[in-house]
């Protein structure tokens, strides 16, 4: 199996609100491998951002913190790291795109200057190298008329190109790790295919790990090795991709499947998950889910199960105290 | 951080049973600020009312055995050059200082929104008349617009409410414009105007109420200007006759005195800045609770 | 972009027009006899008769207006009723110590008040956000003339550093300096602020932090850059506002300048001189306001590249 690149434990951030602190994720750990893309899923508001800009290092300007937690890359718990140290971690050993291409570059600077300006940030390459560098990333990335690019302003790209540009701009210093936070949400649907292909070309080149957080599950099959499933701040299911399509286990991944609609299966009346995401500062005690799942039991309004190993399968993990520990598919 | 703030309605957030106005009070409450303010000005206003029938000595009547005298537990903030007691002066002026301020500005308010309102209702012809008409006016900085229409209609308390008001007029008028074209736009007009209501019952009972909130935060900004530029035209000798107890004039007169009793400078200072401070910290509070979204 | 200017430029014209023709009637719509005032109560109705054919004031409203611009274009403004000599001549000695006046009172209204602005933002709801705000919301609410009397007390009375009226010396413009950009420098610390607020919560903020850019590049380079457009904008205004609110300061100090000489003009009734000077001060801001709206054109790229 190929070397851990990034492991978080136990990650833990609290928001400040009106009155105190709100748990915006919980008990968050996973790990990425070179070449490969994990998923991470869920509803707008699980922590999914949260948990990303955690380990970026980028909750500053958000009245976020994080309260408990590691998260090694090459050795180093970037949680720990000085403001200094960590601004030579992003953009060089990890660097992240966003979701919203247009609205993440700056709208005064010209594409060549918010390129050259990461480049030359973590590379003694001067101007010229730059430049050079910022022309060929661009190309990399498949924009067909570079120069032309490198002398536009943001509004006068498309939303595709922006999101070229974005990624062009996270590949600039060769991270290891690129944090993709909803690439193509904003986009075209014609357009995510592409850039969802682009990234999938260049982390096989270079052998990288990609942490694709997105809500979409056909996005996750395509692109995933692995996902991790988060609901209201917390990891409930974790499995290869195969796996957790073929047979979730948590009833909310369950859920979540099976609300997606799939052509030809004659089915009407799409299911869906009753109820909606707690809100942070009236948390239900016990399972966080419980209060929506139709399994619940008394077990599972007093006490929170913990992330365990389902049985019989190395490789995944579920928080369930009716499913977990025994085999998915035991549903009746 | 958006998809964690957009997704989920805490309870507080959801409206309550309880009216609009308890909220209201209940939010504004909370700015310290604004509430010291609002007290200050109430305790204003008051004066402005009542001070000739309370105050300790006769604004106007001189006391030649104490001239230019400083703060003293007689004189509580000192005599002025003919022996008249600031204090009293300066109370008994609130009534020429704050009254004329707040005439201007509510005269230029109501002209202002109702010219706003019909512009930006109607459009067209009344609307560019209305528009060009704020421009040329703009094209005048504030105080100098005043002095020229002083200028013109000579000096007089009521020219400067005439002054301060003309000043007033266009940024008003431009102000209800825009809140009525976003109102118009509104989906509850459309279905007014659909369920065949008249222009004019559509105009005052669905638009107005939403211009209605902006226009009174710009209402209670404005008077804080308003104070100071009836102030400045006082102090400039196009205001209230001399004699008369004025904030600017006191402090114009004053000025010749400044070396020797610089206490007759620094009271009517202080209050105009006190008063045009609590207005303006109440139209910020005001502002913070009625429309959050503007910081 | 080019397109964009001309259309600002011609789009001021028309408004040029009005307000020299509001500017023009200003005589007309005085009280009184605008020949009487200029002669005395003394004069015979033929000299009165006279000077109103040699003013051409018995001509039609729109053939003075013209011969009144054609004035404006070489130079004459007629002749002041208090002296007798040419407007052009009274005004042109008091444009220097204004301009001065107005230059240094922009300079440090618009550093400090940036600063404080960014200072405030960048530290939202800590102590010197609270500071900051607290300066500003004095600064806007203070009297012009009493604050600079105040300062003239302490600076110039009290410890005798500085000079308390006139111009001269370098010290000499400080007190007034001061005094005239108190506001403004408030005006904009808010204003900076409430701008810089937003802008920070920007996503291209975050792409340049996830970039590993320092913080001071982060705030300077990308988020008040983009301020700055509105930053722009605002001080514009207020130098347009600051020229006319010379005649404040200038009567407090002293100073001999054009918002004095307003002053003075307008009690004197000397009525040329003051349509002059209104007419220059209004030109003076529709100037300024194209001025800024053309410079908002070269800072923002969406309308310089349309």
């Amino acid at each position: 199996m190929a070397e851990k690149l990034l492991e978080v434990r136990n990650l833990r951030t609290e928001f400040k609100r009106e009155k105190g602190f709100v748990t915006a994720v919980s008990d968050v750990s996973f790990s990425i491998r070179k070449g490969e893309v994990l998923g991470l899923v869920g509803e707008s508001g699980c922590g999914k951002t949260v948990t990303a800009l955690s380990i970026m290092g980028l909750l500053m300007g958000t009245s976020g913190r994080v309260t408990q937690g590691e998260a090694w890359l090459h050795g180093r718990d970037l949680l720990k790291l000085s403001r200094k140290e960590m601004r030579s971690v992003r953009g060089r050993d990890v660097s992240m795109i966003f979701q919203n291409p247009m609205s993440s570059l700056n709208p005064c600077m010209r594409v060549e200057r918010q390129l050259t300006e990461a480049i030359l940030l973590h590379n003694k390459c001067g101007r010229e190298g730059a430049r050079a560098r910022a022309r060929q990333v661009l190309e990399a990335v498949g924009i067909p008329d570079a120069d032309r690019t490198l002398k536009s302003y943001p509004h006068q790209l498309s939303g595709g190109m922006s999101q070229r540009v974005m990624i062009a701009m996270a590949l600039s210093c060769e991270p290891d790790l690129m944090i993709a936070d909803e690439p193509t949400t904003a986009l075209d649907v014609t357009i995510q295919a592409q850039i969802m292909e682009l990234m999938l070309e260049i982390k096989e080149q270079r052998n990288s790990g990609i942490l694709l957080i997105t809500h979409d599950l056909g996005v996750v099959a395509e692109m995933c090795t692995r996902v991790v499933v988060m609901y209201a701040g917390r990891i409930v299911e974790e499995a290869p991709v195969t796996e957790l399509f073929a047979d979730p286990v948590h009833p909310y991944t369950a859920g979540l499947i099976a609300s997606v609609p799939k052509i030809g299966s004659g089915v009407r009346v799409l299911p869906s998950i009753p109820g909606s995401v707690p809100d942070l500062s009236v948390m239900p005690e016990g399972c966080k889910f419980a209060p929506r799942c139709r399994y619940a039991t008394e077990k599972c309004r007093q006490s929170e199960p913990e992330l365990t190993a389902v049985l019989g399968s190395p490789t995944r993990k579920i928080r369930c105290h009716v499913f977990g520990g025994e085999k998915g598919g035991a549903r009746s | 951080m958006a998809d964690m703030e957009n997704g989920v309605i805490s309870p507080e957030e959801l409206p309550k049973a309880q009216s609009r106005t308890k909220a209201f009070i209940k939010k504004f409450l909370k700015r310290k600020a604004a509430v010291i303010s609002l007290v200050f000005i109430l305790f204003i206003l008051f004066m402005g009312i009542f001070a000739p029938y309370i105050v300790p000595y006769d604004a106007a009547t001189p006391d030649y055995t104490a001239l230019l005298q400083g703060p003293s537990p007689e004189h509580w903030w000192g005599t002025d050059e003919f022996g008249r007691d600031v204090f009293s002066r300066l109370m008994v002026g609130t009534r020429l200082s704050v009254f004329t301020a707040l005439a201007a500005v509510t005269i230029g308010t109501v002209i202002g929104a109702v010219l706003g309102l019909l512009a930006g209702y109607y459009g067209g012809i009344i609307e560019s008349v209305v528009m060009r008409g704020a421009d040329i006016l703009f094209a005048f900085p504030d105080i100098l617009l005043a002095i020229a229409v002083v200028a013109i209609i000579g000096p007089g308390v009521i020219n400067v409410v005439i002054a301060v008001a003309v000043f007033t007029v266009p940024s008003v008028a431009r102000l209800a414009r825009s809140a009525t074209l976003t109102e118009k736009e509104a989906l509850y007009v459309e279905v007014a105007r659909s369920l065949g209501c008249r222009d004019r019952r559509i105009l005052w009972v669905h638009i107005f109420p939403g211009a209605v909130q902006s226009l009174i935060v710009n209402f209670t900004m404005r008077i804080g200007t308003a104070i100071l530029a009836a102030a400045s035209l006082s102090f400039l000798g196009f205001g209230a006759n001399v004699t008369e107890p004025e904030w600017g004039s006191m402090l114009s007169q004053g000025r010749n005195y400044l070396v020797t009793a610089p206490h007759i400078v620094l009271f009517p200072g202080v209050l105009i800045f006190l008063t045009v401070l609590a207005f303006n910290l109440l139209g910020d509070g005001l502002r913070d609770t009625l429309d959050p979204k503007i910081k | 972009m080019a397109r964009y200017c001309v259309k600002r430029i011609l789009s001021a014209i028309p408004l040029l027009l009005v307000v020299s023709f509001l500017v023009f009637m200003y005589i007309h719509m005085l009280p009184g006899d605008p020949v009487r005032l200029q002669l005395g109560m003394q004069a015979t109705q033929d000299q009165v008769d006279l000077l109103r054919e040699e003013m051409g004031l018995n001509d039609p409203l729109l053939v003075q207006y013209v011969d009144y611009m054609k004035g404006i274009f070489t130079g004459d403004l007629g002749e002041s009723t208090r002296n007798g000599a040419s407007v052009i001549d009274t005004i042109a000695p008091r444009f220097g110590p204004t301009i001065m006046l107005t230059i240094c009172s922009i300079v440090w209204a618009v550093l400090i008040g940036t600063v404080i602005g960014i200072v405030s933002a960048v530290n939202r709801g800590k102590l010197t956000d609270y500071f900051g705000m607290v300066v500003a919301i004095c600064g806007i609410s203070a009297p012009s003339f009493w604050l600079g009397l105040m300062l003239m007390q302490l600076f110039s009375v009290q410890l005798g550093l500085l000079p308390t009226s006139g111009l001269g010396s370098w010290q000499s413009y400080i007190l007034p300096s001061l005094t005239m950009g108190a506001g403004v420098m408030a005006i904009l610390a808010r204003f900076t602020r409430s701008s810089m607020l937003e802008n920070l919560q920007e996503d291209y903020v975050r792409t340049a932090r996830a970039k590993g850019l320092g913080e001071y590049f982060v705030i300077m380079r990308h988020a008040f850059r983009n301020s700055l457009i509105q930053v722009v904008t605002v001080t514009g205004l207020q130098i347009g506002g600051l020229l006319s609110g010379s005649v404040m300061v200038e009567t407090v100090f002293s100073i001999n300048g054009l918002g004095r000489l307003l002053v003075d003009s307008i009690n004197s009734r000397d009525y040329k001189v003051v349509q002059a000077l209104l007419l220059f001060f209004a030109v003076e801001y529709i100037v300024v306001n194209l001025i800024v709206d053309l410079l908002y054109g070269v800072l923002d790229p969406k309308i310089r590249y349309s």
